[in-house]
């Protein structure tokens, strides 16, 4: 029997007026597998992941999670597909007016009804997992640097053990000893816990840590996919140049 | 450029705007009265938008009240009708000022705050954010806010009222000879419950479209601090020009 992929998409385009982001993306992702999503600045990995979510329509194509389609779908039924996600924003997201153990607890708290006591209790544990003392919870997110945001934001995501988690640039930002932490974290709940995953980054060192596999987008195309040891000697020019990080090579750096 | 077609295109931006507001409008109602309702943030925009506007409120209707008395003594001493002073201050508080005037300056207060707010969650994702913890925003933010002021206004006006009748008393009697028991006896004669029924009536409308202004446009802001600016703005003209045609339309009905 062949396994039906977790997420599944087809042909999907996405365009903001004259700047087409997406252009026709074809993905399956297996269930319990963690890709990783490399890509220049600006490329569309962001508004890839949006889509997936249902936060940005795509223009044209489906996307499948659990076979079902997803696209289209709003409110009870939308809810109910994202109880399956945990999603790390590019930019944190945090919710200000909260302090940063309700932040962590929110779904927990205002989705699944859970008691104030216990949700904390979930919250400061993920705060661990993170890195994070439990000392931070009272603070408010403005309170935080950069980098503690980011692992609010990851405890946020993981806290409810969703099924399937989206990590938008886990480790920018971070120290490469806490980078390390987290990259270890995502790892584990990918191989412990079965969950299905795709990450952004750009850091190379984190892409080979967390990935099974690796796919690179390029003008709106995913143009090169294959297992993570195979990133190094892909035989694909855009792939190596973006892993050596040379400034020649196919890819223009400036346009014009 | 074709007059005709720039025309056209402003039209067609009217009705654009017109039909995303219907139905920002029916889900913020839709989701404020059905479950699940956010107890927590009700009681937050209660305290916001009640209890911390009620200096604002006050002070305004105390000048006024205190202004509008000074007027009609002027006016009525024309032809000797000065002694209808508390009759119209308290009319025209009830009926036109006390609600107007009061949620005019809640415009300013409530709808900028909840434009900003909003507007800022909006540019830095937290709106995204809410929808993936399997929340919907207009249940979480909308909703609140909208019934919060549907309640808090009505409550902030019949206190305009009182205060306002109040500036006028204080200053009749202070200045203008006025006996205080008299002034009172008039006033309570006079007035009906229906001037003060019609004027809460007014202000409940008010207060939604103090709220619905200022979230649709929070809601609906764009392009970082600069869009959340132009949101906070356009949500306090928007909603003082709609309490004004608001005002007439329901002061057509209730006459
Ligand atoms: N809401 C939006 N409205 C208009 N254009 C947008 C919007 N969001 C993204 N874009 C455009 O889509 C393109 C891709 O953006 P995206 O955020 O996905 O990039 P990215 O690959 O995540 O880049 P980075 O690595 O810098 O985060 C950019 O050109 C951006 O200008
Ligand atoms: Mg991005």
């Amino acid at each position: 029997m062949a396994d039906t992929p977790k997420i599944s998409l087809r042909g999907v385009y996405k365009s903001f007026g004259s700047n087409h982001v997406l252009r026709g993306i074809d993905l399956d992702l297996a269930a319990g597998r963690s890709l990783v999503i490399i890509g220049g600045s600006g490329m569309g990995k962001s508004v890839l992941l949006k889509c997936i979510l249902g936060l940005m329509h795509p223009d044209k194509g489906t996307i499948c999670i659990d076979n079902e389609k997803v696209n289209g779908l709003s409110g009870r039924k939308q809810a109910k597909v994202m109880a399956k996600f945990g999603m790390l924003f590019q930019g944190g997201a945090l919710f200000d007016s909260l302090t940063v153990w309700e932040n962590v607890a929110f779904r927990l708290l205002y989705a699944d009804g859970m008691k104030r006591k216990q949700a904390r209790e979930h919250a400061i544990a993920a705060l661990a997992q993170v890195n994070l003392e439990a000392d931070t919870a009272l603070l408010r997110p403005a309170e935080l640097s950069g980098g503690m945001q980011k692992r609010v934001g990851l405890a946020r995501a993981i806290v409810a053990r969703p099924q399937i988690m989206f990590f938008d640039e886990p480790t920018t930002g971070l120290d490469p000893i806490t980078a390390d932490v987290i990259n270890n974290l995502i790892r584990r709940q990918v191989s412990a816990l079965g969950a299905t995953a795709i990450s952004i980054t750009h850091d190379m060192v984190s892409a080979r840590k967390i990935a099974d596999e690796i796919a690179m987008l390029y003008e709106g195309k995913i143009i090169w996919r294959g297992p993570a040891k195979d990133v190094d000697h892909s035989g694909n020019p855009y792939v190596e140049q973006f892993v050596t990080g040379s400034e020649t090579g196919p890819i223009k750096v400036m346009a014009g | 450029m074709n007059p005709l077609a720039i025309i056209g295109r402003a039209t067609l931006a009217l009705i654009r705007t017109a039909g995303a507001l219907a139905i920002f409008s029916v889900r913020g109602l839709m989701a404020a009265l059905a479950p699940p309702w956010y107890l927590d943030q009700l009681r937050a925009q209660l305290l916001r938008i009640g209890f911390f506007s009620l200096p604002v409120v006050g002070l305004t209707a105390v000048f006024t009240g205190a202004a509008l008395a000074l007027n009609i003594y002027t006016g009525g001493s024309r032809f000797n009708a000065e002694q209808f002073v508390p009759d119209i201050v308290v009319l025209g508080i009830t009926r036109e000022l006390g609600p107007v005037l009061a949620s005019l300056m809640l415009a300013g207060r409530v709808s900028a705050a909840m434009a900003a707010e909003i507007g800022a969650m909006r540019v830095t994702e937290q709106i995204d954010a809410l929808k993936t913890l399997s929340t919907d925003p207009f249940r979480f933010l909308v909703a609140p806010r909208v019934t919060a002021a549907v309640i808090c206004v009505p409550l902030l006006v019949l206190v305009a009222d009182i205060i306002g009748v109040f500036g006028g008393y204080a200053v009749s009697t202070q200045t203008l000879g006025f006996n205080g028991a008299t002034y009172i006896r008039n006033t309570m004669n006079f007035v009906t419950n229906w001037d003060v029924i019609s004027g809460l009536i007014k202000a409940a409308v008010f207060g939604y479209i103090i709220a619905l202004m200022g979230c649709y446009h929070g809601y609906n802001s764009r392009r970082g601090a600069q869009g959340v600016g132009r949101a906070t703005t356009n949500a306090v003209v928007s909603a003082a020009i709609l309490i004004f045609a608001a005002n007439y339309v329901l002061t057509t009905l209730f006459v």
